[in-house]
């Protein structure tokens, strides 16, 4: 069945884009669809800053292979999706996430998204969602599938009250899916090449349309595949843009040899920043995009730049006291709510009242931030940089790069300095709390402004009013805009660092 | 006639316990068995053993 118009889950449809709240706040959002998303951080970027997810590993099963994942059990510092270091038991998945919750009273959102498939587990994922939904029913219900098994299931996601689900939606054209897939077990059976690609995509499809009909949000996620679908994933985005997902999430491929993947040990080349934003752009005026994704672990605990699963391992849990307090819990987040009010997002105005005249120039920067929106950590602390694009139209959330983690106890490696500056020498200045003297000269060498004198400020208000004064040297001669070049996404294991 | 899991390779995901029209495939500790005496190669079930058509890894489920 073919889906003509836009259903979007009820959302309205203006100069054809869905108004969804990917960016920004509720803008134009629906009260109904807002309050789906207005405190989960993977459907909004706004909700990012400020709520925390966690995974739970109870699927390690799948019912396909994929060439860019390798399931694997024991892998502490690596942090991609498949990867977990421990499976758990749907009771001590419920037991996990009550003692989550009690700590860390801004997660609100469980998603079960492997290490396998959830809905090749389809008994151990539904029975912890509903353990889950008893013991702790504010707490939203998420999964994440390659939708081979999706259309069997939607019932049973629909009585779960599962309000989200993501579809990992690669090609539409089965010569491309013969290339990303080795094979796929459906009804009984292995099928591979062409024949596994057909059954799959006419799977998605449909699971999601059924999905979009039961008014179940739905996220597509595609991971970018040089050589292979980057230019595919155009239509990949119009197909389910017209089923009703609320939002694509394009993703880049992560492929090292060390992974183990298919991809990984053929060398496969992965995007370069450039390309993925240009793809990202490409789709945007189809529908909002997700750039914001971390590509988390299958047992990722935090906010999603940051990684708290070692401070709930098994062996710790099992002699964690439970305290699920939900009157806390709604005290906390009311009070994250009122911060979220207080903090004023710039005008497109400004920009231009301040520059002074127009102007084509758009600049990447590059924010070392530990959440709440704000410019609050110190260059040598940050884990990762929130990147944003500052033009005259404003400042707006378009990537994030992780990096190593430099400052150790105080001593600095200089190796990790030079990776750090490679990750993003695409950015025209980098935000900072703080920042030592070696890399300060050494951004500075590298054509990158550190700008340390927004620190505690809020992210956006402080980069128009950078930008507005970046434009003014510009005009006046006092410097010279050049382009920059690419950022390096990097692959190597990151230490969890809790 | 039966099929055995190379206990070395298994990443224990459990797909063909799942899978198996028998009951034959079990726990045992962090591996899993496949036992002789229930499995069927899933004669008078399915055209193909189905733990070996799922198994994630090659060479991992095969004849004993």
């Amino acid at each position: 069945m073919l889906a003509a118009e836009p259903k979007s889950c009820g959302i309205s449809v203006r100069h054809g884009k869905a108004s969804c709240g990917a960016h920004g706040g509720q803008g134009d959002l629906p009260p109904a669809i807002w309050d789906k998303v207005k405190t989960h951080p993977c459907y909004s970027v706004e909700a990012h800053h400020h709520y925390a997810r966690m995974h739970v590993a109870v699927a390690p099963a799948c019912n396909m292979q994929c060439n860019y994942c390798n399931r694997k059990y024991d892998c502490a510092n690596e942090s991609r999706p498949g990867v977990t270091s421990e499976k758990l038991t749907p009771e001590q998945a419920a037991k996990k996430v009550l003692a989550v919750a009690s700590r860390i009273p801004q997660m609100t959102v469980l998603g079960i998204a492997g290490p396998g498939d959830p809905l090749a587990n389809p008994d151990k994922t539904f029975r912890t969602f509903e353990l889950v939904a008893k013991a702790a029913p504010d707490i939203k219900l998420c999964l994440s599938t390659n939708g081979l098994a999706l259309p069997d299931h939607v019932d049973a996601i629909a009585r779960l009250n599962i309000e989200h689900v993501t579809i990992t939606i690669n090609m539409l054209d089965p010569e491309i899916g013969a290339q990303i897939y080795p094979w796929i077990f459906y009804n009984h059976k292995r099928y591979s090449g062409v024949e596994a690609a057909k059954i799959l995509t006419s799977r998605q499809l449909s699971g999601l349309e059924m999905l979009s009909a039961r008014g179940i949000l739905c996220k597509v996620n595609s991971v970018m595949i040089p050589g292979i679908n980057e230019r595919h994933l155009v239509e990949v985005n119009k197909a389910v843009k017209s089923r009703g997902a609320f939002l694509h999430n394009i993703m880049p491929l992560i492929a090292a040899p060390e992974h183990g993947t298919m991809f990984g040990l053929k060398g496969r080349r992965v995007p370069r920043t450039s390309e993925l934003k240009a793809l990202q752009d490409a789709c945007e005026g189809e529908m909002n995009m997700m750039r914001h994704c971390r590509q988390c672990r299958a047992d990722a605990v935090g906010l999603l730049g940051e990684d708290r699963s070692a401070e709930f391992t098994k062996e710790k849990i099992v002699t964690m006291t439970v305290n699920y307090d939900s009157e806390a819990r709604k005290a906390n987040q009311a009070g994250i709510e009122a911060e979220r009010r207080a903090r004023i997002m710039p005008r497109q105005e400004d920009v231009g009242e301040h520059a002074g005249g127009t102007s084509d120039i758009k600049v990447l920067i590059a924010v070392a931030t530990k959440g709440a929106g704000l410019v609050n950590e110190h260059f040598g602390h940050a884990k990762e940089f929130q990147v944003y694009e500052v033009s005259q139209s404003g400042a707006k959330f378009v990537d994030h790069r992780r990096v190593g983690h430099y400052c150790q106890g105080g001593h600095g490696a200089p190796d990790d300095l030079a990776a750090i500056i490679r990750s993003i020498n695409d950015c025209h200045a980098v935000f900072v709390a703080r920042i030592g003297g070696r890399p300060r000269g050494e951004l500075h060498k590298a054509g990158i402004e550190p700008v340390d004198q927004y620190a505690h400020e809020f992210i956006e208000t402080s980069a128009i009013a950078w930008f507005s004064s970046y434009l003014k040297k510009v005009k006046s001669g006092e410097i010279q805009h050049v382009d920059r070049g690419d950022g390096a996404i990097r692959q190597d294991p990151m230490m969890s660092v809790a | 006639m039966a099929y055995k899991i190379v206990a070395s390779q298994c990443t224990a995901c459990g797909a063909c316990e799942f899978e198996c029209p028998n009951g034959a495939v079990n726990l045992k500790r962090d591996v899993y068995v496949i036992d002789p005496k229930t499995c069927t190669e899933c004669e008078g079930h399915f055209g193909t053993p189905q733990c070996a058509a799922v198994c994630p890894v090659p060479n991992t489920c095969v004849p004993a």
